[in-house]
């Protein structure tokens, strides 16, 4: 009890009166004198940095989209109409359909595959093959989404690319994939997956290991094998960990750029452009900042809502042991 | 009792073992399956890169460089300035890597061991700007950088990437994880508070600490949207943006060139991926409420 007041750390929360009473009394002043200014010397470089580039763009980016501003010329107090003029333009509108849509279908192609790849790594297996596949699996989140993007444009190329020669040893006629708004969607979400599954994988090893034995060996004796098994005991024990992969996964997804702006710029047509490329080429192309900074705004809106929408509905479903 | 028991010892164990057997093998093969398709993609990246540019669309496609060729390589010195694109991913890489490990080690020190007013709110505060992506903080930060005559550096893309709220959440559960008494012990010995962080507290750290810098390498080097608004002058260009404009300049004409570039910019991370795999899926995966 006593050793703890005469350290800089150890203060409990009524530091004065404990240390004066202590008999190591100078120590600890000295202690308290430096403690004072302490802490804030060994933040300063994260607060400061943290308070000039994320804190402050937050709010200037809230200010911001109610003017109008090209950089060049000083900004225009608008009010709401940044927000109007980008709910109403159709290709803001289409890019954040197309972001819905992406997130949906990206994140659920996601988490099936890491669900059940991890649980066949996870089941009985000899160690060096569970090595494999892990460090297999997580290969491609080592990757650049511009590198993998580059590459995959080749392997998706309608006339030469692999993935179409491999289609057609089963019979399936080449499939127009970069050059059609359904192909180009798939390939983007294709690309998506492949590299990031590996990242749910590895949410849902964490999981499943920490799932007790003991629990699977009472389903056996009560009589649950295989699938049925996994249905009654896994699912439900691993519900915290799905809850949590599939928000950091709908996060993740629903600021895509990379995969898109590489391997389609978007097209064709709008049928790719997701909400941050349009965030990108209204500021840095387009010069009209207060726009960009809008749809931010309701970007952000956006995963706020979805992020605590999942956790409200996981109140109900996810079972906590 | 005994019915059970018996049940459970004899007939059990038999029907388990043969339909077991029988699962594993049609899981490897599962399994197997996946990782072709996960590893595939990139061998055909590396074989191709190997090949004379012109067998580039051959098909069925090769695999294993079987007769490996370095055309392309040579080609990709030529065309590209990829010396230069190294040396500024290396710079901005390593910069941004050891500038989060040092703040983000004293921010996380401080709130472990440090008592201060406002360390919960400070902290949930430092939480909560994970949330925000950096897609939304891009303009105001590109106006910033713009204002103070940073535009088209290297500094552009380091300095806004320094402070690290991933990094500072990582390092204060890893010092949480490092018991008071060592404080105490140095204070008895008549340690500052500083010399209490600096030779005993961080030392011990480093394992942390090479998680924060592995993830920090590992994003940065494979980032492409910031680099691709805060450079304008191919000088100034990283990897990941190099390559992009590359493929662009070139068209599908040559893609071994590219491909050539791309297995070049993938070395570093397979140095990581050999040697901190286990660093970086600990650092993916933590404070995911494990």
């Amino acid at each position: 009890m006593s050793t703890a007041t005469s350290t800089p750390t150890g203060t409990g929360s009524e530091p004065g009166r404990r240390q004066t009473a202590h008999k190591n009394g100078q120590v600890s002043k000295r202690g308290r004198v430096q403690q004072r200014w302490l802490p804030w010397a060994f933040l300063a470089p994260t607060i400061a940095g943290m308070g000039i580039f994320t804190l402050l763009p937050i709010v200037a980016s809230i200010a911001l989209a109610f003017f109008r501003w090209d950089i060049i010329s000083a900004p225009t107090f608008v009010g709401f109409d940044n927000f109007a003029e980008v709910v109403q333009d159709p290709t803001v509108r289409v890019s954040f359909l197309n972001t819905i849509v992406f997130v949906v279908v990206a994140v659920a192609l996601q988490l099936g595959l890491a669900l059940g790849l991890a649980i066949m790594v996870q089941e009985k297996l000899p160690a060096w093959l569970r090595v494999f596949f892990r460090s297999a699996f997580f290969f491609p989140l080592i990757l650049s989404a511009a590198s993998v993007s580059i590459f995959m444009r080749y392997l998706f190329n309608e006339q030469f690319g692999v993935v179409n020669w491999l289609l057609s040893i089963v019979g399936i006629p080449a499939v127009p994939w970069l050059t059609t708004p359904t192909g180009s969607a798939a390939v983007v979400i294709l690309v998506y997956v492949w590299q990031n599954f590996g990242f749910s994988f590895l949410l849902f090893i964490g999981g499943l290991a920490s799932i007790p034995v003991e629990t699977y060996e009472a389903a056996s004796i009560d009589g649950a094998t295989g699938w049925r098994k996994h249905w009654f005991v896994t699912l439900p024990l691993l519900s915290p960990t799905t809850l949590v992969a599939s928000v950091m996964a709908i996060i993740n997804a629903l600021q895509v750029f990379d995969q898109p702006y590489v391997l389609t710029r978007g097209g064709p047509g709008d049928s790719t452009r997701t909400a941050v490329m349009v965030i990108f080429e209204s500021a840095f192309q387009r010069l009209e900042f207060g726009e960009a900074s809008a749809i931010g705004v309701i970007l952000t809106l956006i995963i706020m809502a979805i992020t605590a929408a999942q956790f409200r509905l996981s109140k109900r479903f996810v079972f906590y042991q | 009792m005994t019915t059970i028991q018996e049940r459970v010892t004899t007939t059990a164990p038999v029907v388990k073992r043969k339909k077991r057997d029988w699962s594993v093998a049609v899981r490897v093969v599962v399994l197997l399956i996946a990782s072709v398709f996960v590893l595939g993609p990139v061998l055909w990246t590396l074989s191709t890169s190997l090949r004379p540019p012109s067998e580039s669309f051959q098909l069925p496609p090769a695999f294993l460089p079987l007769n490996p060729d370095l055309t392309s390589y040579e080609q990709v010195f030529k065309q590209l300035n990829i010396v230069a694109l190294v040396v500024n991913s290396a710079l901005v890489t390593g910069l941004i890597a050891v500038g989060q490990m040092i703040t983000a080690a004293l921010a996380g020190y401080a709130f472990a061991h440090l008592k201060f007013r406002g360390r919960g709110a400070l902290f949930s505060i430092v939480l909560a700007t994970m949330m925000v992506p950096a897609q939304v903080t891009i303009v105001p930060v590109f106006m910033l950088i713009r204002g103070v005559g940073l535009s088209d550096t290297l500094l552009a893309l380091i300095i806004p990437a320094i402070p690290t709220a991933f990094g500072t959440f990582l390092m204060r559960q890893y010092f949480m994880g490092l018991p008071g008494e060592l404080a105490e012990a140095a204070a008895i010995d008549g340690a500052s508070p500083w010399r209490t962080f600096r030779s005993v507290y961080a030392p011990l750290a480093m394992p942390g600490l090479a998680i924060v810098g592995i993830l920090a390498f590992n994003f940065h080097w494979n980032e492409f949207f910031r680099p691709l608004i805060m450079t304008i002058s191919e000088q100034n260009f990283t990897l990941p943006l190099g390559l992009v404009s590359l493929q662009g300049n070139l068209g599908t004409g040559s893609i071994s060139v590219v491909l050539a570039g791309v297995v070049l910019s993938m070395i570093p991370a397979l140095v990581v991926f050999m040697f901190g795999q286990r660093a970086l899926q600990d650092g993916l995966t933590a404070g995911t409420g494990k």
